[in-house]
């Protein structure tokens, strides 16, 4: 049934379905309204699920560490300085295979302190071994949570769905619940690999010697590969059930598109709109939506931008002294492919700043009428300014 | 596409003015989008909040600066903010204040519509003397100048997401409706 939802309802409306059954959290705004909605689920006994109130986002991964590994389905939920706190830990549930699902909702680092929409947060925590999904609309928020349920538990890797701060978490839109009982049949319950049990006594994370880390290392690796495998499969049967997919990656228009605009997140969905006044003014363009960011899509990533000129990758995130974060991951997936497009990287966005259909349209431009890139990421709407912390 | 844009101090149920109406819009046949100004809200400090409304699916994931229409639920705000700020010659202004404004001039533009929500509010009791919850009436009347949605989706979309005082609040909206009174003074 369709019904106008918040997007953080939504990720809470996947958690109910999913059955979890032990939330832990930490409030931080704009992830607060997602764990808000589940402790009122969990006391009214609409979700049956221990919540854990704990004093610090560390704490929050560290209780889910604990519950997980008795053999629990666990969600927790955070964003911004609140992830970098669980930095440790999720190294620890990866390294663990730890099936662990969490919402991250994409907001600035401070100083200066800002609570809008950035994607660096999750983008910095890519070396971690936790799969990470970027969403474009509520509804696919909902349907990515349920399905990293099942890829989390298939390859015992823990994942992070992704959303804009405010342009998902805090709008409302429809969205569509699935049935109870379909989504029992696409999830069944949690059945652990390895779980603490004390009618059959054994202990995790040992000391482990040169002799067997690098083999443990490389299984978490090879898990990441399955993991873009499965996730194939799962949005087959997801579709088959639900009738709604999505893609590791999305070509929209891209088979004769001279130059494709690279996006993630909600700047997709407004650069559908810019696609469409472009193609009408016979521009040959094309979007790829790169929606799985960990395991990285590479064959596809390069399938969708083989025969273009020039990409123009939007990055709403920024890694000091290297650009745009997706615009290295393109370049690093396109360099051994013969006669690649050209990478055009743009940052746009940042914290929280628009961005508009007409600032999509200058990045098109700009990279239509730029016979190679100027520099590696190229700032977009910035201000004027008097005076930095340089010195001339 | 549609964008309304409404204006009122924390705790007048601002942002729940929105998405009652962005829900009776969807209940209407209408896909909507609806979303507060992203800050940081504090009672009594101006907040605005805003709706999109479209017959094909909302791609666009923006803040609303040029909208179609304004509602402002509290007339003192007229002094401290432009409440016209990009909005679209000919949009309708739709004031919570008993009688138009004095000054005239700043709406030349714009098709101007008042009604006394603050007096409709307290005579259903929705909140108090010093703090009436103008949001029901407030939507009530915005849906009667517009045309749309029709009151039925709203009173719908009140007894789906009011959480108290469900008849109360109805017949504020439908009292509202009735009530609203407006002058199309844009020209063209």
């Amino acid at each position: 049934m369709k019904r106008v939802l918040e997007g953080s309802h939504a990720v809470a409306e996947a958690v109910r379905l999913a059955k979890v059954q032990v939330i832990s959290a930490y409030p931080i705004t704009p992830q607060t309204h997602i764990v808000e909605i589940l402790s009122d689920y969990c006391s009214t006994g609409k979700l049956k699920a221990k919540f854990l109130r704990v004093e610090s986002e560390h704490s929050a991964l560290a209780a889910l560490i604990g519950a997980q590994s008795s053999g629990v389905r666990t969600f927790t939920a955070t964003s911004s300085q609140g992830l970098a706190l669980m930095h440790e830990l999720l190294h620890w549930s990866s390294g663990a295979r730890l099936p662990i699902v969490m919402a991250e909702v994409n907001r600035a680092l401070g100083p200066g302190w800002n609570i809008w929409m950035d994607q660096t947060d999750s983008l910095a925590q890519r070396d971690t071994g936790w799969i990470q999904f970027y969403c474009e609309d509520s509804q696919e928020v909902l349907d990515t949570t349920l399905q990293a349920y099942r890829l989390a538990e298939e390859v015992n890797l823990p994942v992070m769905v992704v959303l804009d701060a405010f342009f998902l978490s805090h709008t409302y839109e429809p969205v569509d619940i699935p049935d109870e009982k379909d989504v029992d049949r696409f999830l069944p319950p949690f059945a652990p690999k390895f779980q603490l049990d004390t009618a059959n006594p054994c202990s995790f994370g040992q000391l482990v010697t040169p002799a067997f880390y690098m083999e443990m290392r490389h299984d978490i690796d090879r898990a990441m590969d399955l993991a873009l495998v499965r996730f194939g499969e799962i949005e087959e049967e997801y579709a088959r059930i639900f009738k709604r997919r999505y893609g590791a990656v999305e070509a929209i228009q891209c088979s004769d598109a001279d130059i494709i605009l690279l996006t993630s997140g909600t700047v997709t969905s407004t650069c559908r709109l810019v696609l469409k006044a472009l193609r009408d003014r016979g521009e040959k363009v094309g979007i790829l939506k790169v929606k799985l960011f960990r395991p990285t899509p590479a064959e596809q990533i390069r399938g969708a931008l083989k025969s273009a000129k020039k990409v123009a990758v939007v990055d709403r995130n920024c890694s000091f002294g290297a650009g745009g974060i997706f615009a290295q991951e393109v370049r690093a997936a396109l360099c051994n492919l013969p006669g690649h497009p050209l990478v055009y990287g743009y940052i746009a966005g940042i914290g929280g700043r628009d961005v508009t259909p007409e600032l999509l349209e200058e990045i098109y431009w700009k990279t239509k009428n730029s016979e190679v890139p100027e520099k590696e990421s190229v700032w977009m709407g910035l201000q004027e300014v008097a005076h930095g912390t340089q010195r001339s | 596409m549609l964008e309304i844009r409404f204006h009122g101090r924390g705790g007048q149920g601002t942002v729940v003015a929105t998405i009652l109406l962005a829900k009776a819009f969807f209940q209407a046949g209408y896909q909507v989008q609806s979303f507060p100004f992203f800050g940081v809200e504090r009672r009594g400090a101006p907040v605005e909040a805003y709706v999109r409304v479209d017959k094909e699916k909302i791609l666009l994931r923006t803040n609303v600066s040029t909208p179609d229409h304004v509602a402002v639920q509290d007339q003192t705000l007229l002094n401290s903010i432009d409440v016209t700020r990009g909005l679209k010659p000919g949009g309708w202004v739709l004031i919570n204040s008993p009688a138009p404004p004095t000054d005239l001039k700043p709406f030349e533009k714009f098709n101007l519509a008042w009604v006394d929500a603050n007096s409709i509010a307290l005579k259903h009791r929705l909140g108090t003397r010093t703090h009436p919850i103008v949001n029901t009436p407030v939507i009530g009347a915005f849906a009667r100048i517009l045309g749309m949605p029709p009151i039925e989706a709203i009173v719908s979309a009140i007894r789906e997401d009011v959480p108290g005082e469900v008849k109360a609040n109805v017949r504020a909206a439908e009292e509202a409706y009735k009530a609203v009174k407006a002058v199309k003074q844009a020209k063209g």
